[in-house]
C-alpha cells in the first residue's frame, strides 16, 4: 500500500515538472492552430501594438496578431525539428552500430569521416549546407539531419562497442546469425537507453538550429507564421511591443528545458535499475574500500 | 581520487591515543546489519574472533551475508545497509563507537581490505610506486627501501620494474600479490579478505594463499578470509566459521568444521569441493538460499536440509557447543554421519577404436603472437574431454577456433570427416547445429533484454529451420537442465547465476547439438552451485550422448566429469589420455604442476574417515552460547 507520504517521496519532481512543460508546449502546439482567434496571416491592427482585450499579446511588425501567429507558428517548427531529428538519429545511429559490429577499416574511415566533419560548428555547416542547396523547407530538414549525424554515430559507436564485446553477441556470431539480426535483436536493444537520450539531446539541437536558421531567414519564408521567423521580423520593434519575440523565445526555451531533464532522468533511471539487478557477490566493491589497502 | 581518499587514510589517526587497546586482534559480538529499507536483517547476531597471527575463513555461498559481515569489520556498511547492532573490535577499539573521521582514520592502519578483483583496488592511473607509497608510514627517505622490502614479502622479482608500472602491465596475480602487500603494508591488526583468488587461476591462487598464510604469521595479523571455497579455506584458515542466510551455523576450528563438520550445510559444502586425488561424485546444494526478507520460520537452511524434521519448521535452534570451541546451530547436528565419499563409476573405453567426432590436424592459431603450435587431437564421440591448463595456455584460443569464433587459425578441424571454414559465419547451419558454445561468464553469456525463453527460441529457430519449435518443447528443454517453468518469462537480470548458465546450456541443448564446448562454464560460480551445474552435464552426457569439451584449470573438477584429458601448456599439448590413467600418474611436469597446486583438504582432511567423528547423541547434550 501506496501512503500520500510515501508517494510524495518516491515521485521524482524533476521529472514530473519536466513532463509538464513538455505536455504543455506540445499542446500549444498541435492545438494552437485551432485555438487561434484570430487569422495568423491577415493584418488586424496597427504595427506593434501594445496587448488589449482580444489582442492578448498585442501585434507584430505588419499588424498580425501575435497570439494567433503563436498558436500557428509552432507546429510546422516542431514537426521540421522532429523530423531532422529522426532522420539525423536513425542515419547516426546505423553507421555508429556498424562502425562498431564490423570495426575494421571501415570503422575507421567511418569515424575520421566524421572527426572532419565534427570539426566544423553545427550552425556553420547548417548554413554552408543551406547556401549551397537553397532553403526549401525539407533542404532545411535535411540539412540538420546530416549535421546530426557525425554526433549520433560517435555515441552510438561507443554504447554499441561495449555491447558488441559481450559473450551474447559472441554467442549469436558462433550460431551464425546474419548480422542485420545481431543489430536488431542483440544491439539495438541494449543500447536504447543511449538510443532514446541521443533523441531527446538531438532534438532540443534541432529547434535551436532551426530557429537559428528561421532567424537568419533560411527557413521558413513570410508571411507563413514560425516561431524562428518570428523572432526576426519582429527584433526591431521589440520596444514598442516586446511579446512577439518574448513568446516564441519562451516557448522554445521551455520546450528545450523539457526535454532536456526528461532524457537526463532517463539516462539515471537506468543506472539504478542496472544496480539492483546485480547479484549481491559480484556487485563492484564500493570504490572507497576498494583503496584502503 | 584513490589516491586521495587514500593519502588521508594513511595519515595518524588522531584522537586514537584516548582508547587505549585492550586486546589484540579481532572480536565480533552480535553483530547485526539491516537494510535501510525496511529493516530486513542481512546479518543477523554473529559473533567472532580472530587471535593476532591467525586466520578466520568465512564460509558460505552467494548471498550469505558473508562479504557485508567482512566489511562491516571496517565499519562500513555499502549503500542500502546499516550496521543496527553488536560490536566490532578491532584491536581494543570499538569500531562502531567511533565517529566518522577516526573511522576513516582506522581503515587502511588499524584495518585493511583486499577486494575480490585487484583491478579494482588499484588506481589505473597512477604508477604502483606512488600508489604503494601512499600506505607506508615510514618517511619519505626510508620508503624506496620498506618498497622493495613488500615486494620482497609478496615474492615478486625485479622491484624496479614493477614500482614503475601501471597496474594494467601486470598479470592478475601480480596485482593481487601487490594489493596482499598493500594490506599488509601498514601493519595492520586486522585484514579483510573478500575472496582474493577467485579470479586467479589454481596455480598463482596456491602462491597467493602460502603468501597470505607467511605474512599473517609473520606479521601477527588477524585476518578473515571471506570465500564460498571449502577447499580454499581448508587449506589456509585456523578457524572456520560457515555462514548461512545471515548467521553462523557452525564454526570453530578448521579440523572441528571441516574434519567433524556437524551441520548438513557444512556437509553438502564439502560434498561439492572435487577433489584432485578421486574421483569423486560432486552432490551439488539445489535450491539457494532465501530472500532475506522471507526468511521460513524455525531453521534458516529447513527448506534445503534432507534431513528436516517437523520441528526445525518451526523452531530456531539455539547455538550449541558440540566440544569446546565447536559451535553448532542445527538440532539434528551429528545424525549426518561421515561416510567414505562416493566415486564416479569408470566409462570404459569402447572395444572397437571408434571414429573420432572431431579431429584436429596440425592447428596453429595466433593472437598477433603465435598462441596454438600444431594441435593435433581427437574427440571421441559420447564421451567428455577437458582440456585443462594454465591462464594463457591457449585452451579457450583452441575452442574458439572449433566453434569458429576465432579467425586467425590455420590447419584442419574436421567435424565427422567434414572439415570446418575457418569462421562460424562460413560454416553451414547443419555443422554450426552439432557445435554448441556455452561461455565462461553466465552474466554476460545472454542477452539481458531477451526472456530466457526468447534466447532459446532465437537460436532454435534459427539453427533448426524449418521446424516449429513449440513453446512445450522450450520448457521441456528448460525442465531438462533443473529450471522452472517460470523462468521461460524471465530477464537474465532475475535469475541467479547458477540458473543463467543452466539456461545458457539450454540454450544450446535446444539446437540438439552432439558437441557442447563448456568454456570454465563453473568459475563464476559458487563450489555449491559447480557440483550441481557439473551433476547437469554428466547426466546429459549420459542420456544423450552429448560429447561435452570441458575447458577447465581446476584439476579437482576435470576429475569429477572427464573420461578424457588433455594438458595444455604454451599453445602446446604436453598430455593426453584417460584421465584416471593420466592423473593417477602424469608424466608431463606440467600435469603433475597442475596436480601439486590443486587445492585439497590437507591435515583436516585426515580426519575425515575416523569413526569418532560423528557425535552420538551424548554429545550433544552441551550448553548455549549465550541466553
Amino acid at each position: 500500500m501506496m501512503t500520500v507520504r510515501t508517494w510524495l517521496r518516491r515521485t521524482d519532481w524533476p521529472t514530473v515538472f519536466a513532463a509538464v512543460l513538455v505536455i504543455l508546449v506540445m499542446a500549444i502546439v498541435i492545438l494552437g492552430p485551432f485555438l487561434a482567434p484570430q487569422s495568423p496571416t491577415d493584418s488586424v491592427d496597427d504595427v506593434f501594438a501594445l496587448p488589449a482585450p482580444g489582442e492578448l499579446l498585442g501585434s507584430d511588425v505588419l499588424g498580425r496578431d501575435v497570439l494567433s501567429r503563436v498558436l500557428s507558428g509552432g507546429w510546422r517548427f516542431l514537426t521540421m525539428a522532429g523530423a531532422a531529428t529522426i532522420l539525423g538519429v536513425g542515419f547516426g545511429s546505423l553507421i555508429g552500430i556498424l562502425a562498431a559490429l564490423i570495426g575494421g577499416i571501415l570503422d575507421e574511415i567511418i569515424m575520421r569521416l566524421a572527426d572532419v566533419v565534427l570539426a566544423f560548428p553545427q550552425l556553420i555547416l547548417a548554413l554552408l549546407f543551406v547556401s549551397f542547396a537553397g532553403s526549401s523547407l525539407s533542404l532545411v530538414v535535411l540539412v540538420i539531419a546530416i549535421v546530426h549525424v557525425p554526433q549520433v554515430a560517435r555515441t552510438l559507436r561507443a554504447a554499441s562497442l561495449r555491447v558488441v564485446g559481450e559473450d551474447y553477441v559472441r554467442y549469436s556470431e558462433s550460431i551464425g546469425l546474419p548480422r542485420r539480426r545481431i543489430v536488431w535483436l542483440d544491439i539495438l536493444p541494449n543500447v536504447r537507453t543511449t538510443l532514446f537520450v541521443e533523441l531527446g539531446l538531438r532534438l532540443t539541437f534541432s529547434i535551436a538550429l532551426i530557429a537559428s536558421l528561421s532567424y537568419l531567414s533560411f527557413g521558413a519564408q513570410p508571411p507563413s507564421a514560425d516561431w524562428g521567423l518570428m523572432i526576426h521580423e519582429n527584433q526591431i520593434g521589440i520596444e514598442s511591443n516586446p511579446w512577439p519575440v518574448i513568446a516564441p523565445v519562451v516557448l522554445i526555451a521551455l520546450l528545450s528545458i523539457g526535454i532536456n531533464v526528461l532524457s537526463d532522468r532517463l539516462s539515471r533511471r537506468r543506472g539504478k535499475r542496472g544496480r539492483l539487478q546485480t547479484a549481491a557477490h559480484l556487485a563492484p566493491v564500493p570504490a572507497k574500500l576498494g583503496e584502503t589497502a | 581520487m584513490g589516491s586521495l581518499f587514500a593519502k588521508t587514510m594513511a595519515k595518524p589517526a588522531a584522537g586514537l591515543g584516548a582508547a587505549k587497546p585492550t586486546s589484540a586482534g579481532i572480536a565480533v559480538r552480535q553483530l547485526t546489519i539491516n537494510t535501510t529499507d525496511g529493516g530486513v536483517p542481512i546479518v543477523r547476531g554473529i559473533s567472532f574472533t580472530v587471535a593476532p597471527g591467525s586466520i578466520l575463513g568465512l564460509v558460505g555461498e552467494s548471498g550469505s551475508g558473508k562479504t557485508t559481515a567482512g566489511l562491516a569489520l571496517l565499519g562500513y556498511a555499502r549503500s542500502g545497509l546499516k550496521i543496527a547492532g553488536g560490536s566490532v573490535s578491532i584491536g581494543g577499539v570499538s569500531m562502531l563507537d567511533l565517529p566518522e573521521r577516526e573511522l576513516v582514520a582506522m581503515r587502511g592502519r588499524e584495518i585493511t581490505y583486499v577486494p575480490q578483483d585487484p583491478a579494482t583496488a588499484l588506481h589505473p592511473g597512477l604508477r604502483l610506486r606512488t600508489q604503494m607509497a601512499e600506505c607506508l608510514r615510514q618517511p619519505s627517505g626510508a620508503r624506496e627501501q620498506a618498497l622493495h622490502g613488500m615486494l620482497q614479502d609478496v615474492g615478486l622479482p625485479d622491484p624496479a620494474r614493477i614500482l614503475a608500472s601501471y597496474p594494467h602491465e601486470l598479470s592478475g596475480g601480480q596485482q593481487q600479490r601487490i594489493a596482499i602487500a598493500m594490506a599488509f603494508a601498514a601493519k595492520p591488526q586486522a585484514i579483510v579478505m573478500d575472496e582474493p583468488t577467485t579470479a586467479l587461476d589454481v596455480t598463482t591462487q596456491t602462491r597467493v594463499l602460502q603468501l597470505v598464510r607467511a605474512l599473517a604469521q609473520q606479521h601477527r595479523t588477524a585476518v578473515v578470509y571471506v570465500s564460498h571455497d571449502l577447499a580454499v579455506i581448508a587449506s589456509l584458515a585456523d578457524q572456520v566459521a560457515v555462514m548461512y542466510s545471515g548467521e553462523i551455523v557452525e564454526s570453530g576450528t578448521a579440523a572441528q568444521v571441516i574434519g567433524r563438520r556437524l551441520h548438513p550445510y557444512t556437509h553438502a559444502l564439502l560434498r561439492a569441493v572435487p577433489d584432485p586425488d578421486r574421483a569423486l561424485w560432486l552432490e551439488g546444494l539445489p535450491g539457494q538460499a532465501p530472500d532475506p526478507a522471507q526468511r521460513p520460520p524455525g531453521c534458516v537452511f529447513a527448506p534445503r536440509c534432507g534431513l528436516a524434521e517437523p520441528a526445525c519448521t518451526t523452531q530456531s535452534p539455539d547455538p550449541v557447543l558440540a566440544e569446546p570451541d565447536h559451535m553448532v546451530r542445527c538440532f539434528r547436528a551429528g545424525s549426518l554421519h561421515i561416510a567414505a565419499p562416493r566415486l564416479l563409476p569408470a566409462v570404459p573405453r569402447p572395444a572397437q577404436p571408434v571414429s573420432p567426432l572431431l579431429r584436429l590436424t596440425a592447428v596453429q592459431a595466433w593472437h598477433g603472437r603465435k598462441v596454438l603450435h600444431d594441435i593435433a587431437l581427437d574427440i571421441a564421440p559420447g564421451r567428455a574431454t577437458a582440456i585443462v591448463g594454465e591462464s594463457g595456455s591457449g585452451k579457450t584460443t583452441l575452442v574458439r577456433c572449433i566453434a569458429g569464433l576465432h579467425s586467425a587459425w590455420t590447419g584442419e578441424i574436421a567435424l565427422a570427416g567434414q572439415p570446418l571454414a575457418t569462421k562460424a559465419k562460413a560454416r553451414p547451419l547443419e555443422q554450426l547445429r552439432r557445435i554448441q558454445y556455452v561461455f565462461q561468464n553466465p552474466y554476460a553469456s545472454l542477452n539481458p533484454r531477451q526472456t530466457i525463453g526468447q534466447s532459446l527460441l532465437v537460436a532454435a529457430r534459427h539453427l533448426r529451420r524449418g521446424e516449429r519449435i513449440s513453446r512445450n518443447e522450450t520448457l521441456a528443454v528448460l525442465a531438462s537442465v533443473g529450471l522452472p517453468a517460470a523462468v521461460i518469462d524471465a530477464l537474465p537480470g532475475q535469475l541467479s547465476g547458477g540458473q543463467r548458465q543452466r539456461a545458457a546450456i539450454a540454450r544450446g541443448l535446444i539446437c540438439q547439438p552432439e558437441l557442447l564446448i563448456c568454456d570454465e562454464v563453473t568459475s563464476a560460480l559458487d563450489v555449491s552451485i559447480q557440483a550441481t551445474v557439473i551433476e547437469l552435464l554428466t547426466r546429459l552426457q549420459a542420456e544423450r550422448g552429448l560429447t561435452i569439451l570441458f575447458v577447465a584449470h581446476n584439476i579437482g573438477l576435470v576429475r569429477s566429469l572427464a573420461q578424457d584429458i588433455v594438458v595444455m601448456q604454451a599453445g602446446q599439448l604436453v598430455e593426453s589420455g584417460e584421465t584416471q590413467t593420466v592423473l593417477s600418474a602424469p608424466i608431463a611436469a606440467e600435469t603433475i604442476r597442475l596436480m601439486r597446486s590443486a587445492p585439497r583438504f590437507g591435515a583436516a582432511a585426515q580426519d575425515e574417515f575416523h569413526d569418532g567423528a560423528a557425535l552420538d547423541a551424548s554429545g550433544m547434550e552441551a550448553k548455549p552460547l549465550r541466553g
